[in-house]
């Protein structure tokens, strides 16, 4: 057995944490936080310069043809340095989405820009304030062209091409839902920024009037591609979380160790102690979670679905624990905008709601297993 | 035992109902009427809203009538506020004045100072404050810093507090300060109130993770304060202290959001989960409004019984520290799971956009200061097990030293 | 990263599974078996090297990896054996003397520790002292070439069949509480040593309260110096941590599956209830977790990286999930759950056994609190607690009931 990153991998993470260390401090996520930039374009030139863009992208595409392991080890620090680029949207949406149902001629169109960050993608899914679904969906598709609001689409404002999810049929049933690319700075698309909790990641509002789009993948195959991509996505995003509750845990226990209060520092109250031994454990499990996912990813093994859901249950419990817990450290200094405390209280829920909430995600855990028990 | 009103009761009740209907405004009756509203707006309601209370006697219903009360029982206050609650008014911004700072100056000011100060308090023409907390003082209050030294007929105040809600728009306040740095931290403490646009104090806001500023950082240079607005002996400063802190449990004991279970049950009738069901119909949350609920109810009925105990004559206790110790993180977590239910957009503030005008993602970005103001959940459990369950407190490493010669004082 | 054996790995997996094939002692399920039974089966593996697969080859051992170790012990767990009754003698007390015994006592011990023939049990904990051992009272006196011991040992897991016992006294009062503790080896079947059986909650006995009245014991079974038996004693609960672990564990997540499949609630059966999907999702994670965790310490350990007080987590998350998880399933089934006739409920009742023996394991071998204390102070290396007890003669310090 060898449960481990490699030696190679490990040495591609410490870069990506020296780079991220360097280029995209928490300073700079406050600027996105505090302006209207939708994401740090320079981090974003220096994560392409990189070829992180095109970690999993096979070369004969433009790409550097590494595996999930790298980027996952990536991901991890992206996730600890709340850097502010579209990312997750470009590489683990939408690059994932051609990945698994582009035609040869769609890799050839959208890889190579993808890989040389001359382009970046999306995923439209949600329509309104709650889960979307084969039977809610209202976005349509006719005669090559789209029809409806998109809300929220993750760096919507940023990319410049969408992977939507349409009706094209007129039942209910998972059949009537495909996937259409869209040009998003084509004619018939309107986007509008959207205010949220976490305004260092841009979600938008994107309306389609009779956009041209063409289909990904087969016609009524839409809704089972796009639980692929989200069950892949959950891996990656998955280890953003550990990034993050990491961070999270180290913030809250420099502090303690350094906070006195009655003559002593509060790390030695106990119950900061078992607080933080708490966040340390549920990291733990998430963290090794994770790893699983990581595996089932990049070997494509036949539980991905549970191994994926798996991980991103165990890292949203986690992040949001050691987010909230974090400022509670702090005490009154945790909730001051000029600490970077609800940095991560803010990214911990933008992840977590991101791709659909935490209970759906027990659900679909559980739909694997009843599958796995019954065999 | 029962709860219906005596006859009593019921005609107060009555009453009270009539005179609010009669004077509320319209709007209130909505209960995000307010999300959104700025600040100087809000106060200006406040301000017409208090003053319309106190008019009437309401304002504080069991103050004796010679402070502007109503000299009425605390159950009469208690279904004042079940009426008012029915009502989405403003509030807050009297809570530390009435509730903490001038309950102080009834225990230690003279008859002349109450008989300035009270009444513009009780009419929302005065505002005020709270000088306590202290960069490196918070949970631990007596370890404050800002020193006082006798002048003359006066004191010199020269240091900083911090977390000072509404310093900024606050008219007077309480201060504790350090009046003998030699003697240990609980001994040399000496109480003030003074007036907020003293020479020397400097205000600056500080903005909190939400991006408004509702507290400040407070800064005393060479500050003037006459010996006369000294409340209680030159080193009886924590024992006032304590006076007001017992105060602000009671204060902020029902603390917490403005939303309730009833919002997060309509909110779960409107949303439509996977399933095709209304949320409402899906197991999971139910069993998450079954508890809420019912730790709300053990909250309220947690009430009554103090509430029953006053109404004997008793005074409350610690108990009390039960109420925000449940309701802040309760409060977390149920705006948390508003969002869940909301899914990918439950991140979503847009007003026009998220249910209830975005008030649980508000609410839930006030939450973790609600979990640490007026006790930390930490502390607060600290309390009960030392104040109503009797065991010993944390090993102390600081009792007895003079406070000059603790660890990282200088 | 993969899940593979390295071909190595692979044919030390052929040799176990060809020798098990061949040797194991199979017992039927259902059926219960005693000390005998384990001793027999002791005897064989022993022979064969697999009872200590890590021990050096002078002690008997098979001078294999932890590697090697897992292996067998994933292999062996196929087989239904009796169960081990030998973890305190050959998983904590002799690799205890092979650090600190002389060598008549390494010689005269090992061994029939190792073959099963004789039994150890640990005289540790006491009324007054459990999570914090060393304010242990039991009192060890000089007396020419012996000692004479007096005092009251309890938690005696195995006490009743134990042969030999590890035991940690105090020799010296007038010294600081970790200063003036004495380690010896005792026979129990000295004179003076009373064994009695206590019953746990579940009805069962599996662990006794010991005491000492005048028990006289050779100066040659002392262990270390006199006073420092603290040493001593932390070598051997260093090894306690690594094994206890998920003892005794036979219904989790899957069973917990199958019951809600076929416990009907007012709308259907529970497995389509979504609170019921939530927890199930929350511990399988859990587990999950626990299970990754392992792999990740075992690929660090065959990479010679030994695995450091992380290993606080898998009890401090296992013990409590088993008690809640058990009692979740009594829940499912109703008002059914109390029941605990083995023929009437689902698993022989084992989830009812489970949540009668959780409580058990959240306290033996470090409670749930003394973990998290573990993990904060060694693993984040956050400050102790502020001590009461340091510097201060044992006799001195106050007491309680
Ligand atoms: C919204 C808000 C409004 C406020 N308004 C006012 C105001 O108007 N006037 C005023 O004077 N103050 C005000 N405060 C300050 C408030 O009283 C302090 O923030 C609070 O007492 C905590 O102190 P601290 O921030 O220094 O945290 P610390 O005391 O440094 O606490 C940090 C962490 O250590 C823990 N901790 C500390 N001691 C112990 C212990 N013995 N055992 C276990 N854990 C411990 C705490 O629980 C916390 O988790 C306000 C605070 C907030 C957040
Ligand atoms: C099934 C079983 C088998 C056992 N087998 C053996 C055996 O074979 N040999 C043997 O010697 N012993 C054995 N023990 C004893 C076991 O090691 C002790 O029970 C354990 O160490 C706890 O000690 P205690 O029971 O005295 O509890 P206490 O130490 O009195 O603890 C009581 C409570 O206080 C808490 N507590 C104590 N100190 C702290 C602290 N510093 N911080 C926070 N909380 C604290 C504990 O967590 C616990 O909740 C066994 C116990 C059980 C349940």
């Amino acid at each position: 057995m060898n449960f481990d990153f490699s030696d190679d991998q490990k040495l591609l993470k410490d870069q990506a944490q020296r780079f991220l260390n360097d280029k995209s401090s928490l300073k700079v996520v406050r600027r996105i936080l505090d302006t209207d930039e939708t994401h740090a374009s320079e981090v974003w030139k220096g994560i392409v310069e990189l070829g992180w863009t095109g970690t999993t992208i096979p070369e004969a595409y433009g790409g550097i043809g590494l595996g999930h392991l790298e980027l996952c080890m990536i991901a991890e620090e992206l996730g600890r340095s709340l850097a502010p680029v579209p990312f997750s949207s470009s590489v683990y949406l939408a690059t994932e989405a051609l990945l698994l149902a582009g035609s040869e001629a769609q890799k050839q169109k959208y890889m190579p820009p993808l890989a040389a960050g001359e382009m970046i993608g999306t995923l439209a899914l949600s329509e309104s304030t709650q889960a979307a679904t084969p039977r809610t969906m209202k976005v349509s598709f006719d005669g090559g062209k789209v029809k409806g609001v998109k809300m929220p689409v993750p760096d919507g404002d940023v990319a410049n091409f969408a992977v939507v999810a349409v009706k094209t049929g007129s039942g209910t049933d998972e059949k009537s839902v495909s996937l259409a690319i869209v040009d998003l700075t084509g004619p018939g698309v309107t986007r509008a920024p959207l205010r949220t909790l976490d305004p260092t990641r841009n979600l938008s509002n994107v309306t389609f009037d009779n956009a041209p789009g063409e289909l990904l993948g087969a016609q009524g195959g839409g809704w089972a591609i796009v639980q692929k991509v989200l069950d892949h996505a959950a891996v990656l995003v998955a280890f953003e979380q550990v990034g993050g509750a990491d961070a999270c845990l180290n913030m809250a226990k420099e502090y303690a160790l350094n906070r006195y209060a009655f003559g002593r520092p509060i790390a030695s109250f106990q119950a900061i102690k078992h607080k933080l031994a708490d966040m340390y454990i549920k990291n733990e499990l998430a963290r090794s979670n994770s790893y699983y996912g990581a595996w089932a990813l990049s070997t494509g093994a036949p539980d991905l679905a549970a191994a994926a859901a798996g991980c991103r249950v165990a890292a949203t419990e986690a992040f949001n624990f050691a987010a909230k817990e974090n400022i509670q450290t702090h005490g009154g200094m945790g909730f001051t905008w000029e600490f970077d405390c609800h940095l991560y209280y803010r990214r911990a829920k933008w992840l977590s709601l991101s791709l659909g909430s935490h209970l759906s995600w027990k659900d679909k855990l559980v739909s694997e297993l009843e599958k796995r028990n019954a065999a | 035992m029962d709860f219906d009103d005596t006859p009593e009761e019921a005609a107060f009740r009555q009453q009270v109902q009539a005179w609010l209907q009669a004077n509320a405004p319209q709007e209130s009756a909505q209960s995000v009427f307010r999300a959104g509203m700025d600040e100087a707006a809000a106060l200006k309601t406040a301000r017409a809203w208090q003053a319309e209370k106190a008019a009437a006697g309401y304002a504080k219903i069991t103050w004796p009538k010679e402070f502007g009360g109503m000299g009425g029982t605390s159950i009469q206050n208690v279904i004042y506020s079940q009426e008012e609650a029915k009502y989405n008014l403003p509030s807050g911004f009297f809570d530390i004045g009435l509730g903490m700072c001038i309950p102080t100056m009834m225990a230690y000011a003279t008859p002349q100072q109450l008989a300035r100060y009270v009444k513009p308090a009780l009419h929302g023409e005065e505002i005020w404050c709270q000088l306590f907390s202290e960069p490196a003082a918070g949970s631990d209050v007596a370890g404050i810093r800002t020193r006082a030294e006798r002048d003359g007929d006066d004191w010199i105040i020269n240091g900083q507090k911090i977390w000072t809600s509404g310093a900024h728009y606050c008219d007077f306040g309480i201060l504790v300060t350090r009046s003998d740095p030699t003697v240990p931290k609980h001994k040399g403490l000496t109480f003030f109130f003074l007036d907020m646009k003293s020479p020397g104090i400097e205000i600056r806001p500080i903005k909190q993770i939400s991006g408004g500023a509702n507290f400040n950082e407070v800064f005393f240079t060479n500050v003037r304060i006459p010996d006369t607005q000294r409340l209680g002996a030159i080193g009886d400063g924590w024992k006032v202290s304590l006076t007001t802190l017992m105060n602000e449990r009671m204060a902020i004991g029902g603390g917490g959001s403005a939303l309730g279970t009833d919002d997060l049950i309509d909110l779960a009738r409107k949303i439509t989960f996977p399933d095709g069901q209304p949320a409402i119909k899906n197991s999971a949350v139910r069993e998450r409004l079954a508890d809420w609920y019912v730790q709300g109810q053990g909250l309220k009925f947690t009430r009554f019984r103090t509430i029953t105990a006053l109404s004997k004559g008793q005074t409350p206790g610690p108990e009390n520290s039960i109420g925000k110790a449940v309701s802040a993180s309760r409060g977390q977590e149920y705006t948390a799971f508003a969002m869940e239910m909301m899914d990918m957009a439950g991140i979503v503030t847009d007003m026009d956009l998220a249910p209830y005008k975005a008030a649980f993602q508000a609410a839930w970005m006030m939450a973790p200061g609600m979990r640490i103001a007026g006790g930390t959940d930490e502390i607060l459990k600290n309390i009960i097990a030392e104040r109503v369950l009797g065991l010993p407190g944390d090993i102390r490493v600081d009792k007895d030293v003079p406070y000059n010669q603790l660890p990282g004082v200088k | 990263m993969d899940f593979e054996d390295t071909p190595e790995e692979a044919a030390y997996r052929a040799q176990v599974r060809e020798w098990l094939e061949k040797n194991a002692l199979t017992i039927p399920p259902a059926t219960r078996v005693g000390v005998t039974e384990s001793k027999a089966w002791q005897k064989i593996k022993a022979a064969a090297g697999y009872a200590a697969i890590t021990w050096p080859k002078e002690y008997g051992g098979m001078g294999g990896t932890s590697m090697q170790n897992v292996i067998y012990g994933q292999e062996e767990a196929n087989y239904n054996l009796p169960g081990n009754v030998f973890l305190i003698g050959t998983g904590m007390a002799m690799p205890m003397l092979m650090v600190h015994g002389t060598p008549e006592q390494k010689s005269r011990y090992i061994q029939p520790a190792l073959y099963g023939d004789e039994i150890w049990c640990q005289l540790f904990s006491e009324p007054g002292a459990g999570s914090d051992l060393a304010g242990i009272r039991t009192r060890a006196e000089r007396d020419g070439d012996d000692w004479i011991v007096n005092g009251h040992k309890i938690w005696t897991s195995g006490g009743h069949y134990s042969d030999w016992a590890i035991l940690v006294t105090r020799s010296d009062p007038g010294l600081a509480k970790h200063k003036g503790l004495t380690f010896f080896l005792v026979d129990m079947k000295t004179p003076g040593i009373r064994v009695d059986r206590i019953k746990q909650i579940s009805g069962q006995s599996h662990f006794n309260e010991v005491f000492l009245e005048n028990v006289r014991i050779p100066d040659k079974n002392r262990v270390g110096a006199a006073g420092e038996g603290w040493k001593v004693a932390l070598t051997v609960l260093m090894n306690e941590r690594s094994a206890v672990g998920n003892i005794g564990m036979n219904v989790g997540v899957d069973e917990l599956i199958q019951i809600a499949r076929d416990a009907e609630l007012i709308d259907g059966p529970a497995i389509h209830n979504a609170a019921v999907r939530e927890k199930i999702a929350d511990w399988h994670v859990q587990t999950q977790g626990l299970k990754y965790i392992r792999f990740r310490s075992l690929t660090a350990l065959s990479k010679g990286i030994t695995p450091g007080p992380e290993s606080s987590i898998t009890k401090a998350v296992s013990a409590p999930r088993r008690q809640d998880l058990a009692a979740f399933a009594m829940e499912l089934m109703d008002m059914g759950g109390i029941i605990q006739d083995r023929q009437i409920v689902p698993y022989r009742a084992a989830f009812a056994d489970d949540w009668l023996y959780a409580p058990g394991i959240r306290i033996a071998g470090g409670t749930d609190e003394i973990l998290k204390n573990i993990i904060a102070e060694r693993v984040l290396k956050l400050p102790g607690d502020v001590r009461v007890d340091t510097g201060v003669a044992f006799s001195d310090l106050p007491t309680g009931r």
